[in-house]
């Protein structure tokens, strides 16, 4: 049995849906621990990833922590998959795209009583928002790609074995859905 | 009903709308037509117009609202008293176009895309107004205005101030040239009227399919295909009517030549529209002429009635009993899909200008479902120009698989654009001598989806054995970016796919960001080889030859001219598509910080 490959996950601007379809695997999740050995993920709290073999990515880019996150597993990860809408095309958080950031921060903090007691957070904890959500690829190199909203954990399972026995991943009918 | 409230649609508006509806027979079929007619009255379509064509036409107000905002001549929205389109092609942009629309956008205090707060004027750009070798052209309210200088635009923006109809605007204005260079058979042609008609009439029906078959005549709209075989397949198509269609869509960018075929030759165009009529048993004939040929709708209609007094076209054509052919003006609205022929056949039928599946073919399955031909304007100009001289005579002209002469419409990098009449075989080195083209780095043979030769390719011999083409000839030297030109071809793509299937609309955006990616400095060695991905996509999955060839400008120009893209590019082998740190500049002015956290760098 050759080394297991190492996988760290994370979520950016997305809804963990891409990670609970992934748990979706169900009980092939024991199958998959014996082939790979989990970094940085939600699955078990690591807060930084090491040097790893896939990175997986569910959610848009809308912070510049998400910046930060991204560019540590694309530093760490020699294959990065964007999975899901969000992390493909800014998805859902990217319906604030056409409005001007500082409008909505203003509508937020100042117009609306009862948040922030009147002023927009300026904390330096806190990341600041980009002015528009991306998609993951528009940062950094991605290599693969898992669309759906969010995939089955059959397409997730096909996908991941596919590529942890080496062949090029492929979703084909059935895994991927047009409507 | 008709809300009374709206304060544009008084009696008079009603009784223009009532007369308009009649006039069109309450045929659902005229509904681009009809809201054509309600643009150029009302200056959009108002909604409470929609609804009472919706009542009238017994179709829903959806399917209106379906047709018009597929159209970019159509608006759904007020626009401005005067709608100004700057024209976007490439040899519009060489010409200086960019300046003048900034130019005219400060004189007029707006900015590009918008109406004016007064609703005064609205100033755009449009794709290739088909005026490559007189531009800049501009459409004001739908009139071509060729030749624009600093001065013109300066004149123009006073016009539009003072609020000058549009009839009253100096007629220099709205010149069009038609700037023949260099005429062959077809431009030469001493033929009278209905002389084609008269020997083909006593020849018949089967006769006109063979001589035209024998003459070796191919489409002149670009494919090819063998004019005489599409002829005879319609002929024997079984329907209850056929129809005979001109295609004057020519939207190519960079083809100008049946708008001059449509100025000097429209009687031979109409002889060779009734020679098909003849030969596949036709009654019923279209021009489909393209929106921004609108000067020419009255002139034509003028052409058609004289031909209908002189017995050429109606009942009985030339005394013949039974021989009964007449022919209508389409206009379109601004939709370069139109050109290709299934989404012509859908608009004609008022209808979005969505290409069907094919097949059927039209022959079979055209108008209405039933058997058609559509041919472009040059095409029924050299069948009726072959019936005259018989198929031999024909046929020695040109080379073997591409007989008869070719129109080449000419524009860009030259000292005399215009139109060029050559038998086929003409080398592009022979066309840049004759028009007097020095430096030439490139030509763009065909528009955008053709085919861009480089210097070491000019021996080539335009032709369907080497390099077919329907006519676009854009010449570039050698202080143009070939880059920017391809960037300019792949924007226009963008803009023009319909919509329909999702290679195509989301693929030519793709492209489109991809490239001006690459001219904000942020591209790299990956963008290029995404393009080479995007095309197989394109290639294999798009629904019509738009999608197809979306990707052409690029691959074409990055085989001969790589440099210009590669410095460009950064060394990196990706880099972001945007400025990260300048994407927190809004929140950090927010929030008024200034912390090192409240920056990015672009590579940690």
């Amino acid at each position: 049995m050759s080394k297991k490959l190492r996988v760290a996950t994370t979520s950016l601007a997305g809804c963990f849906g891409c990670h609970m379809s992934f748990l979706d695997i169900d009980e092939r999740l024991l199958t998959l621990l014996d082939l790979v050995e989990f970094d940085r993920s939600p699955i078990n709290d690591i807060k930084h990833c090491g040097p790893c073999d896939i990175g997986i990515i569910e959610g848009g880019v809308c912070n510049a922590e998400n910046v930060h996150v991204l560019h540590e597993f694309r530093k760490n990860c020699k294959i990065l998959i964007a999975i899901g809408a969000c992390a493909i095309n800014g998805g859902l958080p990217a319906q604030r795209n056409h409005l001007d950031l500082g409008s909505c921060l203003t509508e937020v903090y100042l117009t609306e009583p009862g948040l922030a007691h009147g002023h927009i957070p300026n904390d330096p904890e806190l990341p600041l928002p980009l002015d528009k959500v991306h998609p993951l690829h528009e940062v950094v190199k991605i290599d693969y790609f898992i669309p759906g909203c969010p995939p089955s954990g059959d397409a997730i399972w096909k996908f991941l074995t596919d590529l942890i026995a080496g062949k090029t991943p492929e979703l084909g009918h059935g895994l991927i859905k047009y409507d | 009903m008709l809300p009374d409230n709206d304060p544009r649609f008084d009696a008079p508006a009603r009784k223009w709308m009532d007369e308009l509806i009649s006039r069109h027979g309450g045929d659902a079929s005229r509904l681009l037509q009809i809201l054509i007619e309600v643009q150029e009255h009302f200056g959009h379509i108002p909604p409470a117009v929609a609804i009472r064509l919706s009542g009238a036409l017994d179709i829903p107000y959806a399917r209106i609202e379906n047709v018009a905002s597929f159209y970019s001549f159509l608006h759904l929205n007020p626009q401005g008293e005067y709608r100004v389109l700057f024209s976007d092609n490439i040899t519009d942009r060489m010409l200086g176009s960019e300046t003048l629309m900034e130019q005219m956008c400060q004189l007029l205090w707006l900015q590009p895309g918008k109406v004016s707060e007064d609703g005064l004027v609205s100033i755009g750009p449009t794709s290739c107004t088909g005026m490559c070798d007189q531009g800049p052209a501009m459409l004001v309210n739908g009139r071509a205005i060729t030749r624009l200088t600093h001065q013109r635009v300066q004149e123009i923006a006073q016009l539009i101030r003072n609020r000058t109809p549009l009839s009253d605007w100096p007629a220099d204005f709205f010149k069009v040239d038609d700037d023949v260079r260099r005429s062959g058979l077809l431009l030469d042609n001493k033929l009278a009227y209905g002389e084609v008609l008269h020997a083909a009439l006593a020849a018949g029906g089967q006769n006109i399919v063979d001589v035209i078959k024998a003459s070796g005549l191919r489409g002149r709209g670009g494919a090819g295909f063998p004019t005489g075989q599409k002829w005879e397949a319609c002929r024997n198509a079984e329907g209850n009517r056929h129809f005979v269609v001109c295609n004057a869509d020519e939207g190519e960018p960079g083809t100008f030549k049946d708008r001059v075929l449509l100025t000097r030759q429209a009687d031979l165009v109409f002889e060779g529209m009734t020679l098909c009529a003849l030969a596949v048993g036709a009654r019923k004939g279209f021009l489909y002429l393209r929106g921004e040929y609108r000067y020419l709708l009255e002139p034509l209609r003028a052409v058609l009635q004289r031909r209908r007094d002189s017995n050429l076209l109606g009942e009985s054509i030339l005394g013949k009993p039974g021989f009964d052919f007449d022919i209508d003006i389409h206009l379109g609205a601004g939709a370069y899909i139109c050109g290709e022929e299934s989404a012509l056949i859908e608009s004609l039928e008022g209808k979005r200008g969505v290409p069907r599946n094919r097949p059927p073919f039209p022959v079979t399955h055209g108008y209405m479902m039933q058997p058609t031909a559509v041919d472009n304007v040059e095409t029924f100009c050299q069948a009726a120009l072959a019936m005259h001289m018989g198929a031999d005579k024909y046929r020695a002209i040109g080379t073997e698989k591409s007989s008869g002469s070719k129109l080449i419409s000419v524009s860009g990098d030259c000292a005399y654009p215009g139109i060029y009449e050559y038998p086929f075989g003409v080398t592009v080195r022979e066309i840049l001598q004759d028009c007097g083209a020095v430096n030439t780095r490139a030509v763009q043979i065909s528009g955008p989806s053709g085919i861009c030769v480089g210097e070491n390719e000019f021996n080539r011999k335009l032709g369907f054995e080497d390099l077919p083409t329907a006519g676009a000839f854009m010449v570039f030297d050698d202080s143009r970016d070939m880059f920017e030109v391809a960037r300019n071809f792949v924007h226009f793509f963008a803009h023009e796919s319909c919509g329909f299937c999702t290679p195509c609309r989301v693929g030519t955006s793709i492209l489109k960001q991809t490239l001006d990616k690459i001219a904000d400095g942020h591209g790299t060695q990956y963008d290029l080889a995404e393009v080479e991905n995007l095309d197989r996509v394109l290639q294999t999955s798009s629904h019509c030859g738009l999608g197809r060839t979306a990707c052409n400008p690029v691959l074409h120009t990055l085989k001969h001219f790589r440099p210009a893209y590669e410095n460009k590019l950064k060394s990196l082998m990706f880099s972001p598509a945007f400025d990260l740190d300048g994407s927190l500049a809004r929140a950090r002015q927010m929030t008024g910080r200034d912390d090192a956290g409240a920056h990015l760098k672009e590579n940690e």
